[in-house]
């Protein structure tokens, strides 16, 4: 087990040295080679030539690239200190980038908004796992019976919605129109009733995209397994249906619906940009917008690097998770 | 696969003539069909993934033909009708957002564009992007796919970690990030242009993986295949048998993926475009038609509703035939 975490700790290590050499081609190189001002880009296109020299030093875009790398990983790791001639900022550990626009460090806006992205995650998660999974083991029990017709239908309907359509419309429907909701955020510090008020419509339209894909990974996996050699010696065994199911079958369904839930959680935590815009809810998604509006692009690396350390830190938990459910995972 | 398992005994047998004749006066009984051909005939029969195929072929048709369609309804994209527009409010006159015999879906709020006009162009951006960003996917991902499966070792390794990387990070950030940070003009393209040649680029560029795992399994469990086999012992190369053995029999998951692709891709452009990293206005286009409809979902809620529903038949049609091809060319199918 020890040595399979550590396997698991160094891979991850690796990765993250990965991501974030992809994520400096993606700010730095690739609109390099597209022929970009990268410090015009990174101030905005008001700026006047002076504060754009000036960002150009500060960023050290005209030093080698080795040497740029080397700032950006030092800058989140250690912190960093962009200076131009007198003018000196310094951004402390963890530097996730300075607005050179609103002249603040990126990391304490993105901590700020952090808490509100989280719990739109985790409140979604936990519904589209209970409704999506249920529905999906339902459906491969009773293969091809109405039941099992009529959820994939609507779980097809479900991936084929956008979000923010289906967020607009019960917007307009349960807050405009039959009042029951009032939907605006407010901090679960403030009133919990309150929070809760703002975030039922968001988890709920959230939700129902992924159990849509739950419901139909879920199908897919139970049929298979039910179809598996291990089954019938179960069930030859005279085990209850309900054991067989509920723990042999379950068990191995799980699997790769952990591995889903890995990835997706990963990816809202760190930015559920549409259902955020479509809610008003100022998480790190919402922000991503007022960056792409306000063209405050250093917002725009931050969000995309903390939310790839997400992924990362919620693949190493999925694969931690595995071991435990799965002891063949250990060995190998 | 289902291969013709008789045939071979025949041919090799000249004595055994008379069983010969048998063998033939059985394959007409029961009449040899191609894999092909028993795939359409199972599509046939699923009536929900024709209609799906129908409705798909529709929409290629409104896009091509739209300037003849805006045409033939007398409406421009583009023009303002600002006498259809309430001044106090900023909202179109009459009852559902101005529908009406001359407004078939009625106007925008503020300026009173011709929204059935906006939405067969924009339905020109959907399929544009959608379909090319999937050949883009399907090019690389067949490629990549094959090499990795076919070649093993460092390459696949390689290759494999990539797909890996790819498909686990938050696309929709990364596909933001790389649209924002593009420039106004490449290429000799600009505005709307850059920007659709870019998502169809990054989009396809991000969907690649998921056509290349697929590439990579067939071709590694098919390599080790006894005709693969025959054809080396034949003395063919290692193109030969990329390209005329392992290339047609990867057709069949090839196409399933590909369709099952190109509502995500559309899903994906409408969502840049609702972002405002999409395409440009005055280009039109259904998300930005969508995050328009935000400030006026209360005051004039067939704003929203109209180019919504364009978006989910869209999807709903390419989904409904992407699980029926899916069904038709999967050999352990049932139906």
């Amino acid at each position: 087990m020890l040595a399979y975490l550590i396997r698991r700790l160094f891979a991850a290590a690796v990765m993250l040295v990965v991501v974030i050499l992809v994520i400096f081609s993606i700010f730095f190189l690739i609109p390099k080679w597209a022929g970009v001002d990268i410090a015009l880009s990174f101030v905005g296109k008001q700026a006047d030539p002076a504060s754009v020299e000036g960002v150009r030093e500060k960023l050290g875009l005209s030093e080698p690239i080795y040497t740029q790398v080397w700032m950006f990983f030092k800058g989140i790791f250690a912190g960093r200190t962009y200076s131009s001639g007198g003018d000196v900022v310094h951004c402390s550990a963890p530097c996730f980038g300075y607005s050179f626009k609103s002249e603040q460090a990126v990391w304490p806006v993105l901590t700020d908004r952090f808490p509100v992205t989280l719990g739109l995650a985790l409140g979604a998660a936990v519904l589209w796992l209970v409704f999506g999974v249920a529905a999906g083991v339902l459906s491969a029990l009773k293969r091809g019976s109405l039941w099992d017709r009529g959820a994939m239908v609507v779980a097809l309907s479900g991936v084929s919605l956008p979000i923010y359509f289906t967020g607009l419309l019960s917007l307009a429907i349960f807050s405009f129109g039959l009042k029951w909701i009032k939907a605006e955020y407010v901090p679960i510090g403030h009133s919990f009733t309150g929070w809760l008020g703002g975030m039922i419509l968001p988890w709920i339209t959230l939700a129902f995209l992924y159990a849509a894909m739950y419901a139909r990974i879920t199908r897919a996996t139970m049929l298979e397994i039910l179809g598996e050699d291990y089954i019938r010696t179960a069930r030859a065994k005279g085990l209850r249906e309900q054991v067989v199911i509920g723990k042999h079958a379950m068990r191995s369904t799980m699997t790769p619906i952990l591995t889903m839930l890995g990835m997706d959680l990963g990816a809202l935590i760190g930015g559920a940009v549409l259902t955020e815009t479509t809610f008003s809810l100022p998480g790190l998604g919402q922000k991503v917008l007022d960056a792409i509006k306000n063209q405050d692009l250093p917002f725009i690396l931050g969000v995309v690097l903390i939310t790839s350390l997400a992924v990362l830190i919620a693949n190493l938990v999925v694969d931690i998770l595995y071991a435990v459910i799965d002891p063949r995972v250990r060995l190998s | 696969m289902t291969a013709p398992l008789r045939e071979p005994a025949a041919d090799a047998a000249p004595s055994a003539a008379e069983e010969a004749a048998e063998v033939s006066a059985d394959a007409k009984a029961v009449q040899g069909r191609s894999l092909g051909r028993i795939a359409w005939e199972r599509l046939k029969r699923d009536k929900l993934a024709l209609t799906g195929g129908i409705v798909v072929l529709v929409l290629v048709l409104v896009a091509v033909l739209a300037p003849v369609i805006t045409n033939l309804v007398g409406q421009d994209p583009d023009a303002y009708h600002e006498d259809m527009i309430d001044a106090l409010f900023g909202t179109p006159k009459g009852s559902l957002g101005g529908i009406s015999g001359d407004h078939l879906l009625g106007v925008e709020p503020v300026n009173g564009r011709d929204i059935f006009a906006r939405i067969v162009y924009g339905s020109q951006i959907s399929l544009l992007v959608g379909f090319l960003s999937a050949l883009v996917a399907v090019v690389l991902g067949t490629v990549l796919g094959i090499l990795a499966g076919f070649f093993g070792g460092w390459v696949d390794s390689v290759i494999s970690r990539v797909m890996d990387g790819l498909l686990a990070f938050p696309q929709l950030l990364f596909i933001i990030a790389l649209v924002t940070v593009m420039p106004n003009e490449l290429l000799g393209l600009t505005g709307t242009g850059v920007r659709v040649f870019v998502m169809i680029l990054v989009i396809g560029f991000f969907g690649w993986p998921y056509i290349g795992r697929v590439v990579r399994s067939q071709t590694l469990s098919m390599r080790e295949r006894e005709y693969v086999e025959a054809s080396r012992s034949l003395g063919a190369g290692r193109l030969y048998i990329l390209f005329k053995e392992l290339l047609p029999n990867l057709v069949a998951p090839i196409i399933v993926y590909t369709t099952m692709m190109i509502p995500t891709n559309i899903l994906t452009e409408a969502a840049l475009s609702f972002l405002g990293v999409g395409v440009k206005p005055p280009t039109a286009s259904w998300g930005q038609m969508l995050s328009n409809a935000i400030d006026y979902y209360d005051s004039d809620p067939m704003y929203m509703v109209i180019p919504g529903v364009a978006i989910f038949i869209t999807v709903l049609a390419f989904n409904l035939f992407g699980d029926g091809v899916r069904d038709a060319l999967d050999p352990k199918g049932s139906r």
